[in-house]
């Protein structure tokens, strides 16, 4: 355990003297919670016109998630704000990419890997500190932009009955237990990935691709293909824990210390 | 404190032959000894202190490594050895003090305060210790590595190019660290291009280029190469001495450079009188008489020669 420590110390001590990679986790949280704020006080403005009308736009399927006690505008308000869970759940997954993409590789670059190596540290102490000190940061970026996103709810005038949702058992899985676990595995991707390239670029190249899925997840929604609802949120937690005992158990198992230093001629 | 036997290594290359790094290392590096580990690019010298470093597995044979099997107490081998890899590879946004409680911490030093301090000073890095290693110079920077392999006293030191790349000052710095350590009775196996570096500072010396080509110490290899030549520096020459003193007990060659007459003896503590005495009743003025050292820079090439001509017959 004291070695994870010392690994996760290293690694914040030389990322947070990086300012673009500090710009990154500030600002990309900032963006993610002023847009659904956003949309929610424009909805709320515009609210008064055609609002039946509106909702013909949304998916069937996504209505019985309004529920009897919500108004026409409520419902739109959920649905469009709905679409914004994704992105809460998406904030785990970039910032930490970018740590951990280049958290092996850069060390092969930099050549500080190999007497890293020649220390006692085990390949599990190694990979779990550095896993830790991209998921965590990454994970509390996202649990502390829903609160500031909570926060600014009522500011903006939402009905109790749309804050109610949000805070419902869908969004808090979504965001307390979903996104962690995509943190998660994204952070054991990267170093997986950082482990098996020469570049860094390449390693944030191929890392970044983790979004995809994320990012159809939208659009499905979108198109109406699927309503994420609590049935749903459930079942991706289930799936994401198997896909994160299988990205660690890949990456402790795959990284190789012989192939990573002399790979590198 | 080292002990190799038929240590082998093979690189599997996906497409195309196997690239055999070292083959069949049989080697002693005894405890208190500096060992100098010479040969060319691409010799194997890197992967062969990987290997005895646990950092990677051998193809075959086995080696021990300050008491423990390779293979079977890696953690311990890294525990009891120091490294100072090729390129210094530092944290270049951390002070050099972080830097070195980072690896201090994983070794485990009870006193990491006390390490650092007393590392830093006697490299004379202390008055720097708080600023990014990214501002420090080359010379630095390896002196900073040196300070890492050693914070937590290993017993055994490997060092592969200490001084490549320093400038003289620095390179000397170094050395006189390096003397300072065997003085300690640590025990150090070195990698070099530097031979006069070899030369001045290994006991024993071995001739690498995939397979071990000789061991022995400088002197020895001297001997073994070229034998004893003494140089006896005359005013002027006459060609009918040289006759003369190849017919001498002990004299097995005579060969004649400018007014220079180099003998190759067997014993020259004893022999030298002995011909001094004839060319003195020759009538030849003997100006200064010392032996012709061979500086290991010419034992390396001789030796490496040969092992070409021996690859290239078989």
């Amino acid at each position: 355990m004291k070695h994870i420590l010392i690994i996760i110390k290293k690694e914040w001590a030389e990322v947070f003297q990086n300012r673009m990679v500090l710009f990154t986790m500030i600002f990309v949280p900032l963006i993610f919670v002023a847009l659904p704020l956003a949309t929610l006080y424009f909805t709320g403005q515009s609210m008064g016109g055609d609002v039946a009308g509106d909702l013909a736009d949304v998916p069937a399927g996504f209505l019985s998630e309004c529920g009897t006690d919500m108004t026409a505008s409520d419902c739109m308000q959920v649905y469009l704000i709905n679409m914004y869970l994704l992105l809460f759940m998406m904030l785990p997954v970039i910032i930490p990419v970018t740590i951990a993409a280049y958290s092996v590789v850069g060390e092969k670059t930099t050549r500080s890997l190999e007497p890293l190596l020649a220390t006692p540290i085990t390949t599990f102490e190694l990979l779990a500190g550095k896993s830790l000190a991209a998921a965590i940061p990454a994970i509390m970026a996202g649990w502390l932009s829903f609160g500031i996103f909570l926060l600014g709810l009522p500011m903006l005038g939402v009905s109790q009955v749309v804050f109610r949702y949000i805070i419902g058992p869908t969004w808090l899985l979504a965001v307390m237990v979903a996104g962690p676990l995509m943190a998660i595995a994204a952070v054991n991707f990267a170093l997986f990935v950082s482990s098996r390239v020469n570049d860094p670029r390449v390693a944030e190249q191929i890392s970044v691709l983790l979004i995809i899925p994320i990012m159809a997840a939208l659009f499905a929604q979108l198109a109406g293909i699927i309503v994420i609802d609590l049935f749903v949120m459930l079942s991706y937690i289930a799936a994401m824990v198997l896909v994160d005992i299988g990205m660690i158990y890949l990456g402790v198992t795959i990284f190789e210390r012989e192939t990573i230093l002399t790979r590198w001629k | 404190m080292i002990e190799t036997n038929s240590l082998t290594k093979i690189f599997k290359i996906k497409k195309g032959a196997d690239i055999p790094a070292v083959v069949d290392l049989t080697l002693t590096v005894r405890e208190g000894e500096v060992f100098g580990f010479l040969g060319p690019n691409g010799a194997g010298k890197t992967t062969t202190i990987r290997m005895l470093t646990s950092l990677i597995g051998p193809t075959s044979g086995t080696a021990r490594v300050c008491g423990y099997e390779l293979g079977l107490n890696d953690q311990d081998i890294r525990r009891s050895v120091g490294l100072l890899t090729e390129s210094p590879g530092m944290y270049d946004r951390l002070s050099a003090a972080k830097n070195l409680a980072i690896y201090a911490n994983l070794y485990d030093v009870e006193d990491v305060e006390g390490q650092l301090k007393k590392y830093l000073q006697m490299l004379g890095l202390w008055s720097r210790r708080d600023d990014p290693v990214g501002s420090f110079s080359k010379g630095m920077r390896q002196k900073l590595a040196i300070c890492r392999a050693l914070l937590h006293e290993p017993r055994l030191l490997f060092l592969d190019e200490p001084t490549s790349g320093l400038d003289p000052e620095a390179a000397k710095l170094v050395r006189s660290f390096i003397e300072d350590l065997r003085s300690q009775g640590r025990t150090i196996f070195m990698c070099t291009h530097n031979l006069n570096e070899a030369d001045r500072l290994c006991d024993r010396i071995g001739i690498f280029r995939t397979n071990l080509i000789e061991v022995d110490t400088p002197q020895n290899l001297r001997l073994k190469l070229f034998g004893r030549k003494v140089v006896f520096h005359l005013r002027s020459v006459d060609p009918s001495w040289i006759p003369l003193v190849s017919s001498l007990e002990g004299v097995s060659d005579v060969s004649l450079i400018d007014n220079k007459l180099v003998i190759a003896l067997e014993n020259p503590a004893n022999q030298n009188p002995h011909i001094i005495r004839t060319l003195v009743a020759q009538g030849a003025d003997v100006q200064f008489v010392g032996e012709l050292r061979r500086s290991l820079e010419e034992i390396y090439l001789q030796t490496m020669g040969e092992n070409q001509d021996e690859v290239a017959k078989s």
